[in-house]
């Protein structure tokens, strides 16, 4: 039987143990992006469905960012998180612009997100990121970032609400994994663009957190070209 | 000496392991979740009869599990009842039920009432006090005339001109209280549920898939699954057929098996008319 302690009469109640009051400053919001590096050039796509718990926010709100040097942000887990974080870099990367008169390069800017991100190493933000562009040499590069600031180069990512149904996919089709005598060679990019489209209609029919509509952006020498394409709404 | 030996079960639940499995919890093991049928059922009356809708998902946790399950379950030839919840509570519940709705069918001689129908489930469920997660929209038509029932997991029941249940009940229920009206027509009640149960379809993450329709009329019960498919599935666009010799073979051996022919003669036999 509980009771609540008569503080009057206890003695002893300014010894008692400390109550922890809980705080979830964190809520998951869904979405699933996905980035594959080309030859010369850098795919990243998005869903465009925002959500939480059993609610859809937005039926159109991609997860993708436009970085001012011309590589895409893919930021996806606690919107509120995704929103600080795109802020903070943009800041970072105008004054990197003014101070230097240059555009930051992508490797660069990988570099410097893990720092903004193990900055908070003890408070994260609950983002995953991708970062795609084109390196010094004009060639497509994908980065890939836990919340905390770990980060690598890779040929192609998954990461968000439905990564574990994307990234075997992509592992087997662009990383030839359990495929014998199968040659790996850069994805060119129709071919790409198609995969890229039919991994996230699957991935629509099984997550809930997925769908509405995909964003496609690419990035070539000449800028950012996005396209749309529809996906289940229920 | 008693031989050991495992009775078999005369009726009701099994708790033989719920002691093992509480010190397994304490131990830290994750137990395997039930499917839940996060939900759009709903159910309306109309001038001659029932209209009662379903989505078809099933979900475990944020997976989808099933894209095409029915969730109208049959109770008797002239009742039917959508079941939310766990799926696994909402599908013995019904069986159990119309099983004996059945046999006091054969005990009467009489068509089962709806209201029996309410009585008998919401006595279950209060006896198992919300631990067979199931909630019910019942419907049917009997010598009263058409009767619609909510039911709770914990037993408690409300009769309604027009009732919705699960996740996605709100995103129903405001279709039904903006167009709801008495004694509409059978087309009309239709559109209303296929209407309520497509808000939920799209507005409710834990429902999806399709629209199934049962319309039970005085005579008549017709069971539509699929009503309507309201999300089409994605077109595929390229082809990912593998090449011959994908697969790598590890080892192959061949073995050869000894067959005995056995030859056997049949003759033919007259066949015995006496």
């Amino acid at each position: 039987m509980m009771s609540v302690p008569n503080m009057m009469s206890n003695p002893l109640s300014d010894y008692q143990a400390p109550n922890q009051v809980s705080f979830s400053p964190y809520e998951f919001n869904g979405g699933t992006i996905l980035a594959v590096a080309g030859e010369d050039y850098a795919l990243i796509a998005t869903d465009t469905r925002l959500s939480q718990g059993f609610s859809i926010h937005s039926r159109d709100s991609p997860k993708t960012y436009p970085l001012s040097n011309g590589s895409v942000l893919g930021c996806c887990g606690f919107h509120g998180d995704v929103l600080t974080l795109t802020k903070v870099l943009g800041a970072r990367l105008q004054i990197f612009e003014k101070e230097h008169n240059k555009p930051m390069p992508t490797p660069s800017v990988a570099a410097m997100l893990s720092t903004i991100l193990y900055y908070r190493r003890f408070f994260p933000y609950y983002t995953h990121n991708i970062v795609a562009g084109l390196d010094e040499e004009g060639k497509g590069c994908v980065y890939s970032f836990d919340p905390v600031g770990s980060y690598e180069r890779e040929v192609f990512r998954a990461k968000g609400s439905a990564s574990a149904m994307l990234q075997p996919l992509l592992d087997n089709q662009i990383g030839g994994k359990n495929q014998q005598s199968y040659k790996v060679v850069p994805i060119p990019l129709k071919k790409c663009v198609s995969m890229v489209k039919d991994v996230f209609t699957s991935a629509a029919e099984r997550d809930i957190y997925t769908g509405d509509n995909i964003l496609i952006s690419i990035i070539t020498k000449d800028g950012v070209k996005s396209e749309q394409f529809p996906l289940r709404r229920d | 000496m008693a031989a050991p030996c495992v009775e078999p079960a005369k009726g009701g639940f099994s708790f033989e392991n719920c002691g093992r499995n509480d010190r397994f919890k304490e131990m830290g093991l994750k137990f395997p979740t039930a499917y839940k049928t996060g939900t759009t059922i709903a159910g309306v009356i109309f001038k001659d009869g029932v209209v009662l809708g379903a989505d078809t998902r099933a979900t475990e946790d944020t997976v989808v599990a099933d894209k095409n399950c029915a969730k109208i379950h049959y109770m008797a030839d002239n009742i039917y009842c959508c079941g939310a919840g766990t799926a696994a509570d909402t599908e013995m519940t019904t069986q159990m039920i119309s099983a004996d709705l059945e046999l006091h069918r054969l005990n009467t001689g009489r068509v089962p009432r709806v209201c029996t129908a309410n009585r008998l489930l919401k006595q279950m469920l209060f006896r198992y006090q919300g631990y067979i997660g199931a909630a019910l929209v019942l419907g049917g038509v009997d010598v009263t005339g058409p009767s619609l029932y909510s039911i709770w997991p914990h037993g408690s029941t409300d009769k309604l001109p027009f009732v919705t249940m699960g996740s996605g009940s709100l995103a129903a229920m405001a279709m039904f209280e903006d167009r709801f009206k008495p004694n509409m027509s059978r087309e009309e009640a239709m559109k209303l549920v296929r209407d309520g149960i497509a808000a939920g379809i799209f507005n409710d993450l834990g429902s999806g898939s399709n629209v199934d329709l049962c319309v039970i009329t005085k005579d008549k019960v017709e069971y539509i699954r699929p009503h309507e498919i309201a999300n089409q599935k994605g077109v595929k666009q390229g082809s990912y057929i593998y090449k011959k010799g994908t697969t790598a073979v590890l080892s192959s051996q061949v073995k050869k098996i000894d067959i005995e022919v056995v030859a056997t003669e049949v003759k033919p036999q007259p066949m015995d008319t006496q």
